[in-house]
Parts: structure tokens; C-alpha cells; sequence
């Protein structure tokens, strides 16, 4: 009995650690969004936070210092991103593909250099590492962003940039401007969220350590239908599917030899197919997702 | 006069774009400490200096086509498809299966058949996606890249459990029967290039006849363009969009025939160096053209082989400078304002 209370408690754990990393992306998914910019880009703003942050606090042997610094570097990464979205009207999931595929090569790159290794990064000792800090820091920003987003007038504007940035302009507001901030700003989350990656969940940067979290996070603010509460549970549910999936590794479920692990390891990727699938009908995108705007 | 200056060099934007994503390009070896016109160098000479160097362009171009031609075809239809790395998986998988389970088919049809097989399990790969976007309404996107994971944990599953190489310690299946290899091409020395070359010129001109002279191409077109006014002129829109990434799919799938049947004689887990993302530059440089796609395929082909030399000749550039190239290459061909921008400069 107690030793199922342990299970539990044992999956409940790790669902929450697991589910760090979606939730700042998701978070910063969720702001680019609302304000009208389709940010395919998250995976590779996570590479990106996940490698600097690695490199500093190896450097630094200070974990606050390389989520400073992966934040600094999504956010630059993610003005790259906005200057070519935002100012130079590029299609955003095309130019957004392109900056993943930039970021999956940079960061190897980068690792060369500063670690004669394209595959991980040098491992990181504990005092560069966050114990729990992530774990509840998560969670502050989803209260941040949904106040932020709900009941201030920046999170007006950024609303009003994604549903009706006419009227936004008209009342004087530049949308293009806030559309800037609101894409930096996912940059910096997209960081961070990479940073709990290689800092938090493991002990080192390693090649395209996002493995496609970028784009889970973009299925929970979908399942979440663009609001900062319903997504991050949706991120929990993402977190639990892949607490699953470790766990299950090397466990008889049947028979007499363990579950294949590659069957166990696409788990969170098939639930993420089904959950899109199963949700879609009551979910509404911003109005002008995706749209650029240019004043007439 | 300056109207058709202008309009040539309209013509070659494509050309404009690639050579300032190669110059932003070397500017990053520059920051790594490497002499950017060695470099450069280097890159020319490993991708055009011998029959070898060029075959081995040739031999990288091949797939590249079959994944650009995919990721084109699904642009027409206005879906975005970057699948075509699990698609291309499972299609050679396919391939190397239909060749080890079957030895005894004559050697006539045997090519055939694994080629057959290569192109219908691509397609489902591309086709599920597909189905979910125009029945469910989820996103391709999301979708499609959740299928490269599936593809890649199924594939691995598939050759070590049923296929394994019981003679060798890396995750390939056993070799298929000889029948079912194609000739290769002994102009170009030892590169292994194959007649496969000619499948994927084949496919160029089957792609392009489907696009632009066919109904179905039309209709198909038509839904890329406005779902809406397809939808009132009777198009099925959710037939199209199954349709589309089903033959984009397909398409993809067809790498297994260089790979599996031109080059490796096996299914190696990990064999693509991610032809399937470099499809999505390809198709773009491109314009989604069939021809477009040729000769974008040739491009990333020489750069692929080229920045594969800079690897082993240089202290500090990995192959990866191959999708930083990439990278910057679609995005100065996406930036459509930076066009814009210079066409409202020129009217006074």
C-alpha cells in the first residue's frame, strides 16, 4: 500500500519537474501568440537557452547566472527573429523553421569551441546546478503572465495586437512595437525554459537536448486554447506523459521481457498528437495570428 | 531601361538570397577563427573539384530532390510539411524490409517493389498528419514533427528486434537481397551514386506534369490558395489536403531507393543528416518549382558536401556550418519586406 503512496508520489515529483521546461516556453508561446506572432521558433529559442546557460554556469559556477545569461540569449535570438518576422513581413512559420534549424546548428557549433565537443557540453557540478529553484519559479511566472496578460494595459495592448490591431493603432498604440516586446519577451521565457533543460533536469548541455519540447509547448498553449491556466496544466499533462515514460523503462508490463524502449520513449509525442486531435473544435486562435501588420 | 535592370534582378532574387545567407555564412567562420575565403575555397573545390567531389554532390542532391519536391508539393497545397525526415525513415525502412523478407523476386521487379513499398509507407507517414489537419484541424506543423519522433523510435524498434545485422555492433538491418540493388553510376568513381539520380529527375518532371497539367494538380493549387473560394467552386479541401501530404509523403519516402537500394544496401538507423529539414530550404530557394527544386537540391548538395570537407580540413567548423547556412538562406528568402522595401525605393 504505502509503497504505491510512493509511486504516486514518486510520478507526481517528477510530473512537476518534468513540466518545467514547457511551462516557460509555453508561457512565452502563449504572449508571442496573443499578440498575433506564430512562434514556431520556441524549440530552437530553447536549444539556444539551453546551451548558453550550460556554458555559463560552467564558466561562472553560478546557476542564476546561466538562466541570466540563457534569457539574455533567447531574447536576442528572438529579436532575430521578430527583426524578420515582425519588420521584414517573412512567413512566420517558415522564417520560425529557419531559426530552429539556425539555432540546431549554432549551438554544436558554439560547443566546439568552447567544448571541443559537438555532442554535450562538460558536465556540471552540483553548486552550477538548480536543486528545486525552477520548480517553483515556473509557477510564479504562469501567475505573472496570467495577471500580467488579464489585468494590466500592457496585456491589453498585447490582446489587442492579436485580435484587433486596427483598432490598436487607431488608438494611438504602435502594434508592430508591441509586437516586438511580446516576441522578445517569449525569447526571454523560451530561455529560461532551455535553461531548466541543462541546468535543472540534466547536468549538461547536449545536441538538440529540446528534442521537440519547443513543440509540445505549442501544443499546450493550443490545448490550453491561449490562456496561461488551461496551459499550464496542459504542460502538467505533457509532464505526466513523459514522467511516464521514464518510469516505464524496463518495467514488465506483460509477458516476460520489458516493453521495448522505443515504444515507451514516443509516448509523450503520440499523446501529443491525440490531444491536439481530440481538442481543436472548441479552440480559437487570436484573430490576426500569424497576419503582419502594415499600417495603411 | 533601369525597369529591366530591375526585373532581372527581380529574376534573380533567389541567387541574391543565397549569396548573402553564404556571406553571413562565412562571416560566422570568420568569428570562429577560420580565413573566410579558405574557406570558401575549400567549399568550391570538395563540392566541383574531381568526378569523385561531384558525384558525391550528385549523390547528396539525389535525396534532396525527393524531399524538396515533398515539401513543395505540400506548399501548393498550402500545408507546410516538415515530416519528410520521419517519412523518408519509414520509406527506407520499408525498402530494406521488402528487401530482406523477399529474396526470391527476380531482379526485374524486385527494385520495383521496394521502391513501391519505400513510396506507400512515406505516404501513410505523410497521409496521418494529413487526415488529422483536415479532419480534426490540427495543426500539420505540430503534428508532423511528432510523427519524426514516432518514426524514429518505430524504426529503431523494427531493426533491433526483427531485422538486426547479427554481424555488426551499429543499429542496422541485415543487407537486402542483391536483386533488389540498382546500378550504380561508375562515371563518378567511387562516390556512390546511383541510377536513383534518374528516379529523382523523373519524379521532377512527373511533379511538375501533376502541378500544372492536371485537374488534380489544379484543384490542389486551388486549395493552397483559398481554402474558401476551392471549398465554393466544389473542391473537396479535406480530400486535397489528404491527397498532398500523402504524395509529399510518398515523395519523401522515395529516398529509400537511393539509400537502401543505391548506396547502403541496408537500413542504418540515423542514415539521413537531415535531408528532410534541408528539403524545407530546398523547396523554398526553389520557389516550390519543380525546376526551382533541381537546381536548389544541386546547391545544397555541393554545400553539404562541401561543409562535410570543411569538418575533417578545418580546427574549429563542424558539418553543422550546414545548417547555419541553411538557416540563413531561408530566412533572406522569406524576408519578403526586404523586397518590398527596395520596390517602393525605386518608385519615386
Amino acid at each position: 500500500m504505502s509503497e504505491n503512496l510512493d509511486t504516486i508520489l514518486q510520478i507526481a515529483g517528477s510530473t512537476l519537474r518534468l513540466a518545467t521546461p514547457l511551462l516557460f516556453a509555453a508561457l512565452g508561446g502563449l504572449i508571442s501568440e496573443r499578440a498575433g506572432v506564430v512562434n514556431i521558433a520556441l524549440e530552437g529559442l530553447m536549444l539556444v537557452g539551453a546551451f548558453v546557460a550550460a556554458a555559463v554556469a560552467y564558466a561562472t559556477h553560478s546557476p542564476v547566472a546561466g538562466a541570466g545569461a540563457a534569457m539574455l540569449a533567447g531574447g536576442l535570438f528572438a529579436s532575430f527573429y521578430a527583426l524578420f518576422v515582425v519588420k521584414l513581413r517573412a512567413d512566420q512559420i517558415v522564417a520560425g523553421t529557419a531559426i530552429n534549424m539556425l539555432a540546431a546548428g549554432v549551438t554544436p557549433f558554439l560547443c566546439k569551441i568552447f567544448f571541443q565537443s559537438t555532442s554535450s557540453s562538460a558536465a556540471l557540478p552540483m553548486d552550477s546546478r538548480f536543486v528545486s529553484a525552477p520548480l517553483y519559479g515556473a509557477w510564479i511566472f504562469v501567475i505573472a503572465v496570467a495577471f500580467g496578460l488579464g489585468f494590466t494595459p500592457w496585456g491589453a495592448w498585447v490582446r489587442f495586437a492579436g485580435e484587433h490591431p486596427e483598432a490598436l493603432d487607431s488608438a494611438g498604440v504602435r502594434v508592430n512595437r508591441v509586437r516586438w516586446m511580446a516576441v522578445i519577451l517569449s525569447g526571454f521565457l523560451a530561455g529560461l525554459g532551455g535553461a531548466t533543460l541543462s541546468i535543472f533536469l540534466s547536468s549538461s548541455f547536449s545536441r538538440n537536448m529540446t528534442s521537440g519540447r519547443g513543440f509540445m509547448a505549442l501544443a499546450a498553449l493550443i490545448f490550453g486554447k491561449w490562456r496561461p491556466w488551461p496551459t499550464a496544466f496542459a504542460c502538467l499533462l505533457f509532464g505526466l506523459a513523459d514522467a511516464f515514460q521514464i518510469r516505464l523503462q524496463g518495467v514488465v508490463l506483460w509477458g516476460s521481457d520489458p516493453v521495448p524502449v522505443q515504444f515507451i520513449q514516443i509516448l509523450p509525442y503520440f499523446v501529443t498528437i491525440l490531444v491536439l486531435a481530440g481538442v481543436m473544435g472548441g479552440s480559437r486562435a487570436p484573430k490576426a495570428l500569424g497576419q503582419p501588420f502594415l499600417k495603411h | 531601361m533601369r525597369d529591366s535592370v530591375w526585373k532581372i534582378l527581380r529574376f534573380l532574387r533567389p541567387l541574391i538570397a543565397v549569396s548573402a545567407g553564404l556571406a553571413a555564412g562565412l562571416l560566422v567562420t570568420a568569428l570562429a577563427g577560420e580565413n573566410p575565403l579558405h574557406v570558401l575555397a575549400i567549399l568550391g573545390r570538395s563540392a566541383f573539384g574531381s568526378r569523385y567531389d561531384f558525384g558525391m554532390t550528385l549523390f547528396y542532391a539525389t535525396p534532396l530532390i525527393f524531399t524538396g519536391l515533398s515539401v513543395a508539393l505540400a506548399f501548393h497545397a498550402g500545408l507546410f510539411n516538415i515530416g519528410a525526415e520521419g517519412q523518408l525513415t519509414l520509406g527506407a525502412l520499408a525498402a530494406a524490409t521488402v528487401g530482406i523478407c523477399f529474396p526470391g523476386v527476380p531482379a526485374v521487379i524486385a527494385p520495383f517493389l521496394a521502391g513501391l513499398a519505400a513510396f506507400a509507407a512515406g505516404a501513410l507517414w505523410g497521409a496521418i498528419p494529413g487526415w488529422l489537419r483536415a479532419r480534426r484541424g490540427s495543426h500539420e506543423v505540430i503534428n508532423t514533427i511528432m510523427m519524426n519522433f514516432i518514426a524514429v523510435g518505430l524504426s529503431s524498434w523494427v531493426t533491433l528486434y526483427l531485422l538486426k545485422n547479427p554481424d555488426s555492433q551499429n543499429p542496422e538491418t541485415q543487407a537486402v537481397a542483391p536483386s533488389y540493388l540498382i546500378k550504380h553510376l561508375d562515371f563518378f568513381g567511387d562516390a556512390p551514386l546511383s541510377i536513383a539520380l534518374f528516379v529523382a529527375l523523373a519524379a521532377v518532371v512527373a511533379i511538375w506534369i501533376f502541378l500544372s497539367k492536371s485537374t488534380r494538380g489544379f484543384e490542389l493549387r486551388s486549395v493552397g490558395q483559398s481554402e474558401g473560394a476551392a471549398r465554393a467552386a466544389g473542391i473537396s479541401v479535406g480530400r486535397m489536403q489528404i491527397l498532398a501530404m500523402a504524395l509529399a509523403g510518398g515523395l519523401a519516402g522515395l529516398v529509400g531507393v537511393s539509400e537502401v537500394l543505391g548506396n547502403a544496401t541496408r537500413f542504418k538507423v540515423g542514415f539521413s543528416p537531415e535531408y528532410g529539414f534541408m528539403g524545407i530550404a530546398v523547396a523554398l530557394l526553389g520557389r516550390s518549382r519543380p525546376l526551382g527544386v533541381l537546381g536548389a537540391a544541386l546547391l545544397f548538395g555541393a554545400l553539404h558536401k562541401g561543409t562535410a570537407d570543411l569538418d575533417m580540413e578545418t580546427e574549429n567548423i563542424t558539418r553543422d556550418l550546414s545548417l547555419i547556412l541553411q538557416g540563413l538562406v531561408i530566412l533572406s528568402v522569406a524576408a519578403d519586406g526586404l523586397w518590398a522595401w527596395l520596390d517602393r525605393r525605386r518608385s519615386p
